[in-house]
This record gives C-alpha cells, sequence and structure tokens, in this order.
C-alpha cells in the first residue's frame, strides 16, 4: 500500500454500471514524510475520505478486495484514512 | 518476496470494513546487502512483527493470501521474520 493526499475529485456520468455510486478521488503518493512526489492516480473511495486527507491506497488486483468493491473493474482504491504515520521515532 | 526492514508504524482509524484489526507498519525494502532502496511503503502485518525487525514481505494479490482469501485489501504484506542478519547468506 502507498500513503497518498487527495487532491481532487472525478466526476463520470457515464460509467461502468459496477462503478455507479462510487466515488472517484484524484490522489497524490506522498512520502513517508509528508512531502509531495510526483504522479497522481485515480482510486475510488471506501472510507468516506475528504480533501487534502492522507489516505492508503492499495493498487493493483487487491483493490477489488476492499468490502463493496467485489468484481468492481478498479486498481486503485483508497482503504484507509491516516492518523499518524512514525517513522524512526518520529 | 523481497527483504525490508520495519521502520515505522501508521494509526489509521477510519479503514475498510475488511481491514478492521489489521497492523499497518512502514517497511523500507533492502537490497542483498540489507542496503536501503526504494521508496517506503505500507504493509500489513501477518506475523506479529515489529519495529526495527528485518522481515520479508510480498506484493500483489498474493499478498492477501495470509488472510482469509478473497477478503483484505492488501498489496503488501509481511510473511515473515528473518531470524538474524546473520541468517541473511549472501
Amino acid at each position: 500500500m502507498i500513503i497518498a493526499r487527495i487532491l481532487g475529485t472525478v466526476v463520470a456520468t457515464q460509467k461502468d454500471e459496477r462503478l455507479s455510486g462510487k466515488k472517484l478521488l484524484i490522489v497524490r503518493p506522498i512520502n513517508v514524510d509528508g512531502s509531495d512526489t510526483t504522479g497522481y492516480v485515480v482510486a475510488v473511495d471506501t472510507v468516506g475520505a475528504g480533501y487534502h486527507e492522507r489516505v492508503l491506497v492499495v493498487a493493483g488486483s487487491s483493490a477489488r478486495l476492499a468490502q463493496g468493491m467485489k468484481d468492481t473493474p478498479v486498481d486503485a482504491a483508497i482503504v484507509g484514512v491516516i492518523d499518524t504515520v512514525v517513522v524512526n521515532g518520529e | 518476496m523481497q527483504l525490508a526492514r520495519v521502520i515505522g508504524t501508521v494509526v489509521a482509524t477510519m479503514k475498510n470494513e475488511s481491514l478492521q484489526g489489521r497492523k499497518l507498519l512502514v517497511v523500507q525494502t533492502l537490497d542483498k546487502d540489507l542496503n536501503s532502496t526504494g521508496k517506503p511503503m505500507v504493509a500489513i502485518d501477518a506475523v506479529g512483527a515489529g519495529v526495527g525487525e528485518l522481515v520479508f514481505w510480498c506484493r500483489g494479490k498474493e499478498a492477501s493470501f495470509p488472510f482469509k482469501r478473497e477478503d483484505t485489501p492488501t498489496d503488501c504484506t509481511i510473511v515473515g521474520i528473518v531470524d538474524s542478519e546473520q541468517h541473511v547468506t549472501r
């Protein structure tokens, strides 16, 4: 899993019917110290995350294993909102 | 699978229900000489590892296999603890 920050939202009216009702968010991978990296991923939200929050993103086929995501055509899912990250005691 | 060092912990109160009760750890991948390589990742613990320990982990869909299959959304899981650095023969 990677740590990412939510940058924005995506609205898509016409989409696979199994994606109906799912919230799509744009996330940017960040380092464990909170600094930004480059690039972005569109991920499906499974936890009710909001703008600028730090979240956990699962990529690949494992994204479908999250509750409520069975058989949906996704390869990135937000599965947690991060409270704290402690690395090397900091 | 790759060797890694557990360097930290992650706390996420709000997470996908299928992740309830799982321990989240920050792992730094190591090369064969046990030097850091690449960026740290967040992994789910399947074996009871702790900060500072040398572990090995697997990525991809197989990462969910230690748990109830088709149940836990993870693409990165700690699946073993290396007894000591002397047990890594190069």
